[in-house]
């Protein structure tokens, strides 16, 4: 029989977990806050073994996601079996299937409700360019268009292995982040007081209309 | 187009002088590679005059009980105008009967509508105007149906520019909350009057597009009163990914793969019916192999289906514990699927003349012994759930659609024939391998949620039964018919539909002997569902909302194509 | 016999303190050092029962629950801790600010000072007087005032209808809860729980003393405790799959943490309360002529036979949780209004007629 052979992504990349503990060992490589450090390595392994992902699911990839949480493939070994369906208490959004035209700003405002730190896990052949429907006229080519995405699960639909592994792919990348001294610190905006009073304007102006 | 015709206040329907003259689309004569005999699958057009259609329509409907509107599709001719095809069947005698009507104006094209004999013809008609821009007048709600309202042109227009006129909007959609009505008059002006959605003081709740129990992604406007619901106005088209018009640029083995995504608890059973009607069209006959492999198939896709069903509709009640007993149970037929197919949800199995591979050793033993588990499992469901006082309370008597509702609106499926109507595609024009096993057509006659649900398990069982029958009697034979390498179908207007996982599932084909189809439409079998929720809704509670929803069963994908 | 007191604790404490400090400055400090003791206490048990649920759940539905963060997934509750802790909490525009950051707090406090009149063992209670039943239903209702306050200054549809059916369901089953306490109180003639823990380790067990009346009151207080609650099948405030997620659908970071904090504990509260007034609180288990089994069970410490007692009575509101569907508003309300209610009535009466002739042990 003739083995189909993938172009695109070589094996090696879906095998690649060593990446972003290369990244920890490099930035830490001139040494790190003997007090920052310890405390941004609980932080971030809080944050990485609590990932509650928002039930959101359009169309194919949203069932394997159920047969993930089912019991053969049982998330919630990982902790991350508290779906929540309010997108302020989750932490993730799993993105299982075609974004349409339609549906671009509903998702776009979902993400825009989610409390930070919050990531995007694009799944599934639809989510990343389109898919079989790249070429329909109600179809975004890939959500990347319209919010950020951390993690790529290739497949239509993806193996809950395959689930599984993106999922502890992000968790390695949320062990990147710190918390305290760079991303969170407050800085001092200029431009504060005149956005924010242009952006009342607009708002109201919106609301009126 | 005549100039004087453009202005929406005095636009006649379609001339009298064109509508005698389109030509018949379907008897063509046939292309070199078409058979000698027509395909057993191809409809016979009556051709009807838009002033004539809705006389002849109400004579059908009244005097030949053609009381089930099977399928209305819209059409576009180019130089030979927009149309619809209407697909009617009686549920009394069993006579089935195509019409088509055709307007030759393409600025202003106006048709009359059917929505007073047929309920289901209110939303299918909106459709119509939705893809083609044809107006009905006498239609209730004339409002697009997936497209945002601020759409540009109309997609399923062969010579619209959808690309160009439609970037990505990033702002919110609007929401009108008034419709067009279009009113014929004596003297053959059209009159446009706008009506009120909700009333003034409706308490409105938005029920989705990204809500837990309305499984995918659809959105409900809900009038409430206190708990009470008045109203609901279904919004579809959040995964409206325009498969069909995706369908007339690619070929015909392309076009098998995007119906495994429609409906993806029906995987087996949407490809299964393109094929066939392909097959058929083109006058290719499946060794018995095929038969009785797609036959199993579909059955197991089936109990699939109804497990999931059953699933989902605990969750969504709260039971979770037996979601996740659905779930146990389903990992199981997804294993037989997966030896033989390669793929757990989208399988990707059925072929034009054939399947994608054979049967894998291990397939009969698998569902050998699956068969007695499932069984066995049953039981669990029904201790756990079905037997609950709890369930009981908030299953029966809710949600009540009567037989008259159901055939009126289309329900096919479990769903209708909890309501008594046997409306089985399996028993009414058998295919495949049905013709040779002995199975019942559950129908119970409540019409409730609780009768929904029981038709469903039920025929969990029905379809064991049927795979029992089979398993050990898959004849030899090739499991491939030698197709050319491009496949073309004869000219013509096709028509096939199989008993999918919640309906009939239909598929309708018009070929203009190119190898890409001219159109292709499915008769979604959840679109008459969502239809019907306001009908078996009101008046009940805001959770029963989502027992209704639940036992209606709809996928959206499926929905909204 | 392990008659520990822990009376002998807190004296020796007070003791000290008042011979390096003034009287107002040792209660003072008391005072901090109880608090201290209370919300640490909170916090624990509110991670052991989140874990307890997680690993009951999963094990019902044929799965195994945490297991990746520390063993057997030990851990995976301080995880979620910690992303709470440091998660944005969002401030709406359009809503009541102050209500909205108002409402978390009041839950949390009346469920901490619902949980202080725990009797944790003989002599170990915080709030002790002679009107402690009374107490602890009034502030117990306290708790509902804060879901209001949550549904209606959130400025969202699900949020007040959740917030809605909430105020009539805890408000209908207060009653409910109030007339089994009452039935209660006929059979131990006094309002203190020390009081009633005393008399259950010298008599024996409320449920078996006060037999037939004492049984149906525990399992009616068990239906409306597991409503006031809200867990299923009562949950319907919060109920997923209608309302998203009730009354705290706008509530993000810590501030949903309380709420969810808050669940769990007036869950082990209310199970708490069921092991005090029903199967004797601290008092271990004694079965008379069986002397050698009551001095075995005599040297387990009262603390553990009440946690013990409170845990078993929170696994069977798991069960019940884990297994049945949810049930529909008018449904809960007729349930209350029209069974409960008048049963536990009628039970009242019963009780008052057993005591009145002495029928019980």
């Amino acid at each position: 029989m003739k083995r189909p052979k993938i172009k695109s992504i070589p094996y090696e990349e879906f095998k690649d977990n060593e990446t972003f503990e290369k990244i920890v060992a490099e930035l830490n490589a001139g040494g790190a806050h003997v007090l920052v450090k310890p405390l941004d390595d609980l932080i971030n392994w809080g944050r990485s073994n609590s990932l509650w992902p928002l039930t959101f699911a359009t169309s194919c990839c949203g069932i394997e996601f159920m047969a993930v949480c089912a019991a053969r493939y049982d998330i919630a070994r990982f902790g991350f079996e508290v779906t929540r369906n309010s997108p302020r208490q989750a932490d993730v959004i799993l993105v299982s299937g075609t974004i349409t035209n339609k549906m671009a700003p509903v998702l776009k405002r979902l993400y825009d409700q989610m409390a930070d730190p919050k990531y995007v896990v694009a799944i599934g052949g639809c989510s990343i360019s389109g898919g079989p429907f790249t070429k329909s006229y109600h179809v975004v080519k890939g959500v990347d268009q319209i919010i950020p995405v951390d993690v790529y699960v290739p497949g239509c639909p993806p193996r809950p292995e395959s689930f599984l592994y993106g999922m502890m792919q992000l968790q390695r990348k949320v062990k990147v982040e710190n918390f305290f001294g760079t991303t969170n610190r407050k800085q001092k905006d200029p431009y504060k007081e005149e956005m924010k009073e242009q952006n009342v304007e607009l708002l109201n102006q919106q609301e009126e209309a | 187009m005549d100039n004087e015709k453009l202005t929406t206040e005095s636009v006649k329907p379609a001339a009298p002088t064109a509508a005698a003259t389109p030509r018949p689309v379907a008897p063509k004569p046939a292309a070199p590679a078409a058979p000698a005999v027509p395909a057993e699958n191809l409809c016979e057009l009556q051709v009807v005059a838009p002033e004539a259609l809705h006389a002849e329509m109400k004579r059908l409907h009244d005097e030949e009980q053609m009381d089930f509107l099977e399928c209305l599709t819209g059409m576009d001719w180019e130089a030979d105008g927009l149309g619809v095809i209407y697909h009617l069947e009686s549920t009394v005698t069993g006579k089935r009967v195509c019409l088509k009507t055709v307007t030759t104006d393409r600025e202003n094209p106006l048709l009359p509508s059917v929505t007073d004999l047929w309920d289901v013809a209110n939303i299918y008609e909106r459709e119509v105007f939705d893809f083609y821009g044809i107006k009905f007048t006498g239609h209730p709600d004339m409002r697009r149906v997936f497209m945002r309202e601020d759409w540009v042109g109309y997609p399923f227009r062969k010579d619209d520019e959808t690309e160009k006129n439609n970037p990505l909007r990033m702002d919110n959609e609007p929401l009108a909350d008034d419709t067009e009505v279009l009113t014929l008059q004596a003297d053959g002006t059209v009159k446009s009057n706008r009506r009120e959605i909700f009333e003034d003081g409706d308490y409105v709740v938005n029920i989705g597009p990204q809500h837990p129990s309305t499984h995918g992604v659809l959105h409900f406007r809900v009038a409430l009163e206190g708990e009470r619901i008045k109203k609901i106005d279904p919004v579809l088209g959040y995964i409206h990914r325009g498969i069909e018009k995706m369908n007339e640029s690619l070929t015909y083995p392309q076009t098998l793969a995007l119906t495994d995504r429609l409906d993806y608890l029906g995987a087996m059973q949407s490809r299964h019916a393109l094929c066939m009607c392909i097959e058929k069209a083109m006058g290719v006959e499946v060794s018995d192999r095929v038969k009785v492999i797609r036959t199993i198939m579909d059955e197991l896709q089936r109990i699939d289906s109804h497990i999931l069903f059953f699933s989902c509709l605990c969750q969504d009640l709260g039971a979770t514990t037996a979601f996740l007993y659905g779930f146990r149970d389903r990992e199981k037929i997804l294993d037989i699927f997966e030896e033989t197919c390669g793929g757990r949800l989208i399988l990707n199995y059925n072929t034009i003349g054939g399947v994608m591979a054979d049967l894998h050793p291990n397939f009969q033993k698998r569902v050998k012994e699956f068969i007695p588990y499932m069984r066995r499992n049953i039981k669990e469901y029904y201790d756990i759930f079905v037997g609950n006082v709890i369930f009981h309370n908030r299953a029966k008597g809710v949600g009540v659609l009567t037989k008259e509702q159901a055939i009126s609106f289309g329900c096919t499926g479990g769903t209708g024939r909890a309501s008594g109507w046997h409306n089985d595609v399996r028993k009414r024009m058998p295919y495949a391998a049905y013709d040779k096993v002995q199975f019942n057509e559950v129908v119970r006659t409540e019409g409730d949620s609780y009768a929904r649900l029981l038709v469903r398990l039920d025929e969990i069982m029905e379809s064991l039964s049927i795979i029992e029958q089979l398993i050990d009697n898959i004849p030899e034979g090739s499991f491939q018919e030698k197709m050319k390498p491009i496949i073309k179908v004869p000219a013509g207007t096709y028509y096939t539909a199989v008993e999918g996982s919640r309906g009939e599932f239909g598929v309708l084909l018009e070929s203009k002997g190119d190898k890409s189809p001219y159109r292709l439409h499915y008769r979604s079998t959840g679109l008459p569902l969502v239809a019907v929720m306001d009908t078996v809704c009101s008046g009940n509670m805001l959770a029963d909302l989502i027992t209704i929803g639940g036992t209606v069963d709809y996928i959206v994908p499926d929905v909204d194509r | 016999m392990f008659d520990f007191d822990f009376k002998i604790v807190t004296e020796w404490l007070h003791a000290l303190l008042t011979g390096v400090m003034p009287e107002w400055a040792a209660i003072l400090t008391e005072s901090i050092l109880v608090a201290l003791a209370i919300i640490t206490l909170y916090a624990v048990f509110a991670i052991v029962l989140i874990y307890m649920e997680r690993k009951v759940c999963a094990a019902f539905q044929c799965r195994l629950g945490p297991m990746r963060v520390g063993p057997w997934g030990t851990l995976q509750v301080f995880g979620d801790v910690f992303k709470m802790l440091t998660k944005e909490i969002i401030n709406l525009r359009k809503t009541d600010m102050f209500l909205h950051n108002l409402a978390p707090f009041l839950v949390v406090t009346a469920s901490m000072t619902t949980f202080a009149c725990l009797p944790w063992n003989k002599g170990a209670q915080i709030i002790d007087f002679n009107v402690g039943i009374f107490f602890f239903l009034a502030i117990s209702s306290l708790g509902v005032v804060g879901i209001l306050l949550a549904g209606w200054s959130s400025n969202n549809k699900y949020s007040l209808i959740g917030a809605m059916r909430s105020g009539a369901q805890i408000i209908s089953y207060e009653l409910s809860i109030g007339m089994t306490m009452l039935t209660m109180i006929c059979l131990t003639g006094t309002m203190s729980f020390s009081e009633i823990c005393a008399q259950q380790a010298a008599e024996g067990w409320n449920i078996f003393r006060g037999h037939i009346p004492a049984v149906i009151a525990f399992v009616i207080y068990l239906i409306a405790g597991n409503a006031e609650c809200n867990r299923g099948p009562f949950d319907l405030p919060e109920c997923e799959s209608e309302l998203t997620a009730g009354y705290h659908t706008e509530y993000s970071g810590m501030h949903f943490g309380y709420y969810y904090l808050a669940e769990y504990l007036n869950l082990f509260i209310c199970a708490g309360m069921a092991s005090t007034i029903f199967l004797g609180g601290w008092a271990p288990l004694v079965i008379p002529g069986l002397e050698g089994f009551n001095e075995v069970m005599a040297c387990i410490p009262g603390a553990v036979w009440f946690v013990g007692k409170t845990f078993f009575v929170v696994f069977l509101l798991m069960w019940l949780r884990w297994t049945f569907p949810r049930l529909r508003i008018d449904q809960i309300l007729s349930l209350e209004w029209k069974y409960l209610v008048p049963l536990s009535m009628i039970n009242l009466v019963l009780m008052a007629l057993v005591i009145a002739y002495g029928l019980h042990f």
